[in-house]
């Protein structure tokens, strides 16, 4: 037993004297991962601000004025371009530069002085489907809301003040001004801990494949579960500091609040990782060279994960079966972990089946794929 | 034709070299078009069937009236009745819901009064964009009941009814708002970027690695012809799962190419050019296949992710990152095909972006046949 520690902790030291020679691989693993998630947290925003708005208002009243006024102030949209014409419009939308359009036909006040119902209409671009649904509800209710006074004195007269009404009162938990960094920002840390773990594993052991340094080491006395210990152990090391610095950087930087227990959030993370670690042992016994290596993390894992995984897709609206293929995926347990102990300060006893199941997947794949990998060495 | 002589027999051998990897032959056709069906399928921005609770204070006919409102759309599954406040947070807490409407004691009374009636619509706001769609989404469902028991007080005091505004949203290019139609254009450029710098690299590299490369160094061929020869065969196979990724793209999914087919392909083959310069410039300054993928990762795959308007629009990001924004050459390329695919657009309307793709592919493809030349002499 003794002796077998002492044989791994020979490896582990072997295997850091070779990270620390190849500086750029050590760079590579401590930059990239900060570097990715300075920029990258910036960029995963979902928050809409200011879009552009060219409005062709024909009535040119207090009226139309107090309609456009009510798209202005309400903080979404800017009238970045005024027209005359109806058919000046289009070409504001398909060259791109506004994104909605606003039409108050002639006789707007007057019809609505004279009870008739005037048509506004509002044009969006839906090549961005996400985008366009969500203004399409800003503007509805900043119309709606012009509307409503109107009704009211109708109803008022007409109906001698029996106004039936519902008002709806929303009200945010967790995260009352909807800044999207936050759900954001734990999605990045996720993803990159699992890219920079996945291939730093993968390739490094595909990499002593091909240049045929593990036949090496396969005929010294070294015991194929001390050869993967100490294969491994280096990457947990690693895996663990960039989780530090990753979480440092969402916390101190991006002011994600941790809400939750520090020591949970670390636990959990080591079980992430020691999943990540699994199945970029995984992938290393399956490809041949590390282009393939990189092909297999790429295609089979990086891409659906990052699809699947509720990262930025919602699983409650995907298809039974897609979703069922969910349940398989660690990083959709890890985000369900990070964003509920970060945001909504959740404990084990809220997370215990997020962590059953990393553990369940971690210790399936990482079985597996030793036993693939003692296949491999014999 | 002449020219190309030389570079023949290195084409050949990667076309070699690559037959003999058939699992990565494979990958790079199969897998792209696996993507497109995952994508097509799976993936929906719209917020739908939010898992909702209720907690009705009041049990009149007026909120159960509402309530079968709410729970009869596609934005909400009413997945339970609670009695308190905390039994709300546990659920939010646990992630078992993230909706909840609570309708006061008062509220039958102040409806029938002609009084406002308030009812509150809590949202767990953890991810921003379900929440705030959810809460656009009941505050209209809320609103549109409200109108209807307006309607039906004018209607019951006999008076004609009365609808101020007609509001007519018009949707262009995409009425239905399918997410799809605006993924699959995306897709195409996600997996062309990065097959093309990361294979290329990752060619390149290796031979370095083996040493083969001053092997091919010394032969009479020009740095120019090795570019060509190693990038040529990729080009190929990405037309292909280019083509691939189009065709299912349009048999599955309506998503069809409304402008000009040869715009398209002048576009997918810049962006091949861009990227491979890409790749080889990565080559160049890196010696280790592994250090070439951490860094064609950093460089392709997350960016072209995020940084280029594929998932997340570029204009709501903060402006250091707009600007940073225009190294991902992604970014020009789904502008163009957006505009080309969904649009319609002509060259006119995009030309501005296809100069910026060919500026990208000379410069990156110049760099590097720069530095290739430098290790020779």
């Amino acid at each position: 037993m003794k002796e077998s520690l002492l044989v791994v902790f020979e490896m582990v030291r072997k295997e850091f004297y070779q990270i620390r020679q190849d500086k750029r691989m050590l760079a590579v693993s401590i930059v990239v991962p900060l570097i990715q998630v300075l920029v990258l947290g910036y960029a995963a925003t979902t928050d809409i601000k200011y879009t552009t708005m060219v409005v062709c208002d024909q009535d040119r009243t207090a009226q139309s004025r107090e309609l456009i006024e009510g798209f202005t102030t309400s903080g979404y949209f800017i009238q970045e371009y005024t027209v005359d014409r109806v058919e000046d419009l289009g070409r504001y939308i398909e060259e791109g530069d506004a994104a909605v359009a606003l039409v108050i036909p002639p006789g707007f006040a007057r019809d609505l002085f004279r009870r008739r119902t005037p048509q506004i209409q509002v044009i969006l671009d839906g090549t961005d489907a996400n985008t366009a649904n969500i203004l399409l509800a800003y503007a509805t209710r900043i119309v709606t809301a012009y509307a409503r006074p109107i009704v009211a004195r109708y109803a008022a007269r007409e109906t001698g003040n029996r106004l039936q009404r519902i008002d709806a009162e929303p009200r945010v938990w967790f995260n009352p001004e909807l800044s999207s960094s936050n759900f954001m920002v734990p999605g990045v840390v996720a993803l990159v801990l699992m890219i920079i773990t996945m291939t730093l594993t993968s390739l490094g052991i595909v990499k002593e494949k091909e240049i045929g340094t593990l036949e090496q080491l396969m005929v010294t006395p070294i015991k194929p579960h001390e050869l993967i210990l100490g294969k491994l152990i280096p990457f947990i090391i690693i895996g663990f500091v960039d989780a530090v610095i990753v979480l440092a950087v969402a916390h101190y930087w991006f002011g994600v609040p941790v809400r939750g227990s520090l020591p949970l959030l670390f636990f959990l993370s080591t079980l992430f990782i020691l999943t990540t670690l699994g199945l970029g042992l995984f992938v290393s016994t399956v490809a041949k060279s590390q282009q393939q290596a990189m092909l297999i993390a790429q295609f089979f894992f990086f891409m659906p994960f990052i699809f699947l995984s509720g990262f930025t897709f919602p699983i409650s609206n995907m298809p039974d079966v897609i979703r069922a293929v969910t349940y398989i995926i660690p990083l959709r347990y890890f985000l369900e972990i990070l964003r509920g102990l970060l945001l909504k300060g959740a404990g084990f006893a809220d997370l215990w089946f997020q962590a059953v199941m990393l553990s369940v997947i971690g210790v399936a794949v990482l079985w597996l794929s030793v036993l693939r990998f003692h296949k491999t060495l014999e | 034709m002449y020219m190309l002589k030389p570079v023949r027999p290195i084409i050949l051998k990667e076309f070699r070299q690559i037959r003999r990897d058939p699992t990565s032959l494979g990958m790079l056709l199969v897998l792209p078009t696996a993507l497109i069906i995952l994508v097509g399928y799976a993936l929906d921005f719209d917020v739908k069937h939010v898992p909702l609770l209720v907690y009705d204070q009041n049990r009149s006919p007026e909120s159960r009236a509402l309530l079968e409102r709410l729970g009869n759309t596609e934005s909400f599954d009413h997945i339970g009745d609670v009695m308190s406040y905390g039994e709300i947070e546990r659920m939010f807490l646990e992630g078992v819901a993230s909706v909840a409407i609570v309708i006061p004691p008062a509220f039958g009374r102040d409806l029938l009064a002609g009084r406002e009636a308030k009812v509150q619509i809590l949202v767990d706001g953890s991810d921003a964009n379900t929440a705030g769609q959810a809460v656009a989404n009941a505050s209209r469902i809320v609103a549109s009941h409200s109108t209807e028991l307006l309607l039906e007080a004018f209607r019951r005091v006999g008076r004609q009814e009365y609808v101020p505004i007609d509001f007519q949203p018009r949707i262009w290019y995409n009425p239905d708002l399918v997410t799809s139609r605006f993924l699959v254009p995306g897709l195409i450029g996600f997996i062309l970027v990065l097959t093309a710098v990361i294979s290329t690299s990752l060619t390149v590299v290796r031979e370095k690695e083996r040493g083969t490369m001053e092997q091919i160094m010394v032969s009479p061929l020009r740095p120019s012809h090795i570019i060509l020869g190693k990038t040529i065969p990729y080009m190929a196979i990405s037309l292909v799962a280019a083509t691939a990724i189009l065709l299912l793209g349009y048999l599955l999914f309506d998503v069809e190419v409304k402008g000009s087919l040869l715009l398209l392909y002048a576009a997918i083959f810049t962006i091949l050019l861009g990227g491979l310069g890409q790749g080889l410039l990565i080559s160049t300054i890196t010696d280790s296949q592994q250090v070439a993928f951490m860094v064609s990762v950093l460089s392709s795959l997350l960016p072209s992710f995020l940084l280029s308007g594929f998932v997340f629009p570029i204009s709501n990001m903060p402006v250091v990152l707009q600007v940073l924004s225009n190294l991902a050459v992604n970014k020009f390329f789904l502008n163009l095909i957006r505009g080309v695919m969904l649009k319609g657009a002509g060259l006119s309307a995009v030309w501005d972006q296809l100069l910026y793709m060919l500026i990208f592919a000379a410069v990156t493809l110049g760099i590097s046949s720069r530095r290739m030349q430098k290790r020779t002499l």
